[in-house]
């Protein structure tokens, strides 16, 4: 019996040198040592077998297949370091192939400025206020200190629908819907973003063009709160290292008046092309809401005051993407879009 | 307006440069657009002297000349055959610019170094009037008076600088030269030296005339209207100083009586006309014209006027369209012996329409449009007589001066402490009383409170704010300080709509959809084809024609963009546009239109190519794909029914868009027969109304859990007629499937061999699952032969094997 289970172990030794397959591997294993394996049948004769040998023959037996199972063991590993092998072997791209493209829309540059000044002032509690593209001249003009016949009508050509309706040419008339609606509620805190008109078409004009609008009117509002809150918005759109310089103006709707310059982004304030060497940068207008214009918004100028601001989304982008032409925002060429 | 530094240094001690006086100005509210230099192109051209004159060794043609330059004696080569020894002439220095932009350097012709070149005056851009004749066929000679070693534009008269100010429409007082020097010297704190008839209440003693009256018909249109008789007139050209003032200022000069006209003007702010004396026939009326009326104006034009025209007239005809042109009649000429000079208020708003619609404008109408000081309308005069005499032009004689309104002189008042509290700088009263003498303003005060007369030349200052700017921009803008509000804290945040907007932008973004901005102006016929001409809103003044509607939909905008790119060979377009649309109920608009917002897409050509994967062409169901996964984001339910408007869309791939049983919109493929008409083939598009889609999104999301009892899938493949819609077969099968039926998918739509023709072959998985326990195998083929059965019946459909 014994010399049975030896030619049985190695046998089955031999034989699993010469497999090189996993499942041929599992196979042999359930012949030899499953249920009704050659050498679990040896096994099961033990009881034929004197009460002095049987402890004998169950040690050959189980010496034997320990030795199978880490035999087994052994070459399984050795099959599986053997297969990787091979599969790594074969598996070999060509990792300088460009990778499968995700298709990914833009948003058009005047769209990203617009939501960037937008985050920038919703962060400082103000609220976004929209109004009508067409217009009343009420609303567009007169409302906003500009009675007809003012002779700074002239500074905007505008395009007519009728004598009293057209397209609105600055963000400002929002101004005075805003204040009718909130009134008299305080503060008065919001900006207007949206498409304004004027009757003009050149590389730093177009017809159809962009502004956002600010407001804010609540008891003793300052022109240096004006100030503070047109840096901050600076620092954040432009840089944190700019500082902003207020220069006197002229605006119907307010008094004081101000252009607001930024220190250039490019050169840092030293002078360069883009600030034609002047180290600043025109970016907005504005200043302190004229008292007329609170009185046509509701608001007694005697108890309150104001500031409101507007800047060109087009100009603000060309600055800040490097645009040198207005019309490229319109013409909405693919590969100008794409770059943002 | 042009501001000639030489002359403004007569008016106002000035100790700036051009440049820094530019900046001064324009940080104190006065902006500078352009600084230019006269004497540009003539930096380092000087006067020299012809030493010696030597045959150039190895040229024939060539002279070497040894020329003093004053500082130095250079030696300089030229071809120029006119030069004699002792000659002055203009040398261009080694590394001068010419007017004519040609650079001088140090060079070498055949061996012998020149060091500058010798000018002719076709080179320095000058006429016949410089240098000696001789100067005709090559170097400009000189009178031999001519300074050796001086700057040639010095010499010529051209060191002055102009500065060109960019005036808002509230300071038209800067259109005056005196009154710019009164703004440098509140800027500066310089003294200005101004013409005494600038100060307040000069008069002008003069007799009356006898034999003119001057009848202001139009008080309203004219405050005031003076008329100075003149003798003795002598005309001759104004002198050289005049000449330059004007060019400077960017005016011709004509004649002394017109340059001295044209001067005050520019000096004081009043535009003046002189009309030749004689050619007056009894009074002067100053009146709108009469119906048809005509009049020949100074360019020799016959202009037909409308009766809102106002005019200068004697008792037969007219003389002068007011403030814009007068009449070639009454003109002065060279034989003109006696003269009549208007001094005149006529209304800005008048002038401008007259002048806008004669197309006529002038240093004069300009400065009537924007208004100018009626005060000063006798003292400009006054100016007038003064050179008149100087000039030896002519002899003032008589003056008629009719005055029917003028503003009232203004108070107004300022308070230092609210004046502090508006700007947000702490203000000490004196510096506020610093401001008002820097502008030489008269005021009275009492305890921080002042109250201010407002010069007549300053119409702009009419309260209190306006006076706080006049302090802010004196004091320095830079003056204040940076604060912040310190009312009520408030909260920042985009309405529902607004974060719909943009959250509904980044998903057809991430779709890989590429977002762009027409104009939301088009072309009549294209908006009609799209949208509505019944409601689209014409412009008055379009830019162009093709811009001449406002928009009723976006699709024309978007094809529009499509075709330019494909056309520019940017072959694969797939964009979106979110924007207005603009919707006029009725002709011409009573009140302002509905202004509707609307998303559009287009697309056209095919993905993008890739070694590995096949390129996908934009079509029905690309578009489609994308609505459905805006949909599926928000929530909302959209379906798609056959299309209505089959003119504009391909009627076997197109749907129209229901969200709740509502029309909102369409998706299909452009109709083949207008494919030549927009210059793009197989384009598909959608476009829905914004409002609507708002309105029904999903606010909150609400969780499922996710269920614990396996799934059972089962495939069942058809047979149906081809123009089965799936999605009726799909909505079967959810309704005999009943709750266990968890979800239905399509995946394979099959036509061809072994499929009968208009026959198609549809696979769906169905997914069978229970929220509260295991299905069995036998139920789930239950009911699956049941839906079989169902749509068998429903479809004749037969089961695919």
């Amino acid at each position: 019996m014994k010399s049975e289970i030896l030619r049985i172990g190695e046998e089955t030794l031999q034989q699993l040198k010469e497999l090189d397959k996993q499942e041929a591997l599992q196979e042999l294993k359930v012949k030899v040592l499953g249920k009704k394996g050659s050498l679990t049948a040896l096994l099961r004769q033990m009881g034929s077998l004197s009460v002095e040998e049987r402890p004998i023959m169950g040690q050959v037996v189980n010496e034997m297949r320990s030795r199978l199972e880490q035999a087994w063991e052994e070459r399984s590993v050795e099959l599986e370091t053997l297969a990787l092998q091979k599969r790594l072997a074969t598996e070999r791209i060509d990792i300088t192939l460009p990778g499968t493209r995700v298709p990914r829309g833009h948003h058009h540059p005047l769209t990203q400025v617009v939501e960037e000044i937008e985050d920038i002032f919703l962060g400082m509690g103000f609220q976004i206020a929209e109004g009508p593209e067409i217009e009343s001249d009420y609303y567009n003009f007169e409302a906003l200190n500009l009675p007809k016949e003012h002779p700074a009508r002239e500074m905007q050509d505008s395009f007519y629908i009728t004598e009293e309706i057209l397209l609105r040419t600055q963000t400002s008339p929002v101004q005075i819907r805003t204040m009718e609606k909130l009134h008299p509620h305080l503060p008065v805190k919001v900006i207007a973003p949206g498409k304004v008109y004027r009757n003009d078409d050149d590389a730093t004009h177009s017809p159809m063009f962009h502004q956002v609008e600010g407001l804010v009117v609540d008891h003793g509002i300052r022109m240096s709160d004006l100030k503070g809150i047109l840096l901050n918005f600076s620092r954040q759109m432009f840089g944190e290292s700019r500082e902003i310089r207020l220069r006197p103006s002229f605006f119907p709707f307010t008094e004081p008046s101000a252009e607001v310059d930024v220190s250039c982004m490019l050169c840092g304030g030293a002078g360069c092309r883009l600030c034609k060497g002047t180290g600043w940068i025109e970016i907005l207008g504005s200043g302190m809401v004229h008292p007329k214009v609170l009185e046509m918004g509701g608001y007694n100028p005697k108890e309150v005051t104001g500031f409101a601001f507007g800047m060109g989304v087009e100009r603000i982008a060309m600055l800040k993407f490097g645009i040198e032409d207005m019309r490229l925002l319109f013409d909405n060429d693919l590969r100008f879009l794409q770059q943002f | 307006m042009k501001v000639s530094l030489e002359w403004l240094r007569e008016l106002v001690d000035l100790d700036q440069s051009a440049e820094d006086l530019a900046e001064t100005l324009t940080r104190g509210g006065i902006e500078v657009e352009d600084v230019e230099n006269l004497n540009k192109g003539f930096e380092k051209v000087v006067i020299g002297e012809i030493v010696s004159l030597i045959k150039h060794p190895d040229a024939d043609r060539l002279w070497v000349c040894t020329v003093n330059v004053g500082q130095e004696v250079v030696v300089i080569v030229t071809g120029a055959q006119n030069l004699l020894v002792g000659d002055r002439v203009p040398v261009a220095l080694v590394g001068s610019t010419l007017p004519n932009e040609l650079s001088i350097r140090k060079s070498k012709l055949r061996g012998v170094v020149s060091q500058g070149m010798l000018c002719s005056r076709e080179e320095l851009l000058l006429d016949v009037t410089v240098g000696l004749e001789r100067s005709a066929d090559g170097i400009l000679i000189l009178l031999p008076d001519a300074p050796v070693g001086e700057n040639f534009g010095k010499y010529l008269g051209r060191e002055d600088s102009v500065l060109d100010l960019e005036l808002y429409p509230n300071r038209p007082d800067c259109l005056a030269m005196v009154n710019v020097a009164r703004e440098v010297a509140s800027l500066t704190r310089k003294i200005p030296h101004l013409p005494k008839w600038t100060e307040q209440n000069q008069v002008l003693t003069l007799p009356t005339a006898a034999d003119l009256q001057i009848i202001i018909e139009e008080p309203e249109l004219c405050w005031r209207y003076a008329g100075l008789v003149v003798e003795d007139v002598h005309i001759a050209p104004s002198p050289e100083w005049m000449q330059r003032r004007l060019k400077a200022s960017g005016v011709r000069p004509i004649s002394n009586i017109v340059d001295i006209t044209n001067y005050c003007m520019l000096e004081m702010g009043q535009p003046l006309h002189a009309f030749d004396r004689d050619k007056i026939n009894g009074d002067i009326h100053v009146r709108a014209a009469y119906p048809g009326e005509k009049i020949v104006t100074l360019d020799g034009v016959e202009r037909t006027l409308q009766t809102d025209t106002l005019l200068i007239a004697d008792d037969a005809q007219p003389l002068a369209v007011a403030g814009v042109m007068g009449g070639l009649d009454s003109e002065v000429t060279k034989d003109t012996k006696r003269l009549m000079i208007e001094s005149a208020h006529f209304s800005g708003v008048s002038v401008r329409r007259t002048s806008r619609r004669l197309g006529l404008r002038s240093e004069a109408s300009n400065r009537f449009e924007k208004g100018i000081d009626a005060y000063g309308i006798v003292a400009t005069l006054g100016r007038v007589c003064d050179l008149l005499l100087d000039l030896g032009a002519g002899r003032p004689v008589a003056l008629v001066d009719v005055v029917k309104n003028l503003p009232p002189q203004r108070q107004v008042s300022l308070s230092a402490s609210h004046t502090s509290t508006v700007l947000g700088a702490e203000l000490e009263t004196a510096e506020i009383r610093q401001v008002l003498d820097d502008l030489n303003f008269a005021y009275t005060e009492q305890e921080g409170l002042f109250k201010v007369s407002i010069p007549t030349y300053r119409a702009d200052i009419e309260i209190e704010e306006d006076l706080m700017e006049e302090v802010a921009r004196l004091i320095g803008y830079d003056r204040i300080p940076t604060t912040l509000p310190q009312g009520d804290l408030t909260q920042g945040r985009r309405t529902p709509e607004q974060e719909f907007r943009r959250r509904l932008r980044k998903a057809l973004a991430q779709a890989g959809m590429d977002e762009v901005i027409t104009y939301t102006f088009t072309r009549a016929e294209a908006d009609a084809q799209w949208g509505s001409a019944k409601h689209s809103i014409p412009l008055l003044n379009p830019l162009r024609e093709e811009l001449g509607v406002m928009r009723t939909s976006l699709v024309p905008g978007l094809l529009d963009v499509s075709a330019r790119n494909v056309a520019r060979r940017n072959t694969d377009v797939s964009i979106f546009e979110i924007g207005n649309t603009y919707w006029g109920e009725e002709q011409p608009l009573q009140k302002l239109p509905r202004e509707e917002l609307r998303v559009a897409g287009v697309a056209v050509g095919k993905s993008g190519r890739h070694w590995l994967n096949q390129p996908v062409n934009y079509d029905f169901y690309y578009l489609k794909g994308i609505l459905e996964e805006v949909a599926l984001e928000f929530g909302l339910k959209l379906e798609y029914r056959l299309a209505e408007n089959q003119g504009l869309l391909h009627p076997g791939r197109s749907a129209d868009i229901y969200l709740q049983n509502q029309c909102i919109g369409f998706l299909g493929e452009m109709h083949p027969s207008l494919e030549k008409e927009w210059e793009l083939e197989r384009v598909v598009l959608f476009e829905l109304e914004f409002n609507p889609l708002f309105e029904r999104m999903r606010q909150t999301v609400r969780a499922h859990s996710i269920p614990r009892f396996p799934a059972i899938q089962r495939d069942i493949a058809i047979v149906v007629a081809s123009e089965t819609a799936a999605e009726a077969v799909m909505s079967k099968m959810r309704k005999l499937g009943g709750e266990l039926l968890q979800q239905v998918e399509i995946f394979d739509v099959y036509r061809g061999k072994p499929i009968p023709d208009d026959h198609k072959s549809l696979a769906f998985a169905l997914r069978y699952q229970s929220l509260e326990r295991t299905l069995t195998d036998e139920e789930v083929n239950l009911l699956n032969s049941r839906i079989l059965e169902g749509i068998q019946q429903e479809f004749g459909a037969e089961r695919r094997k």
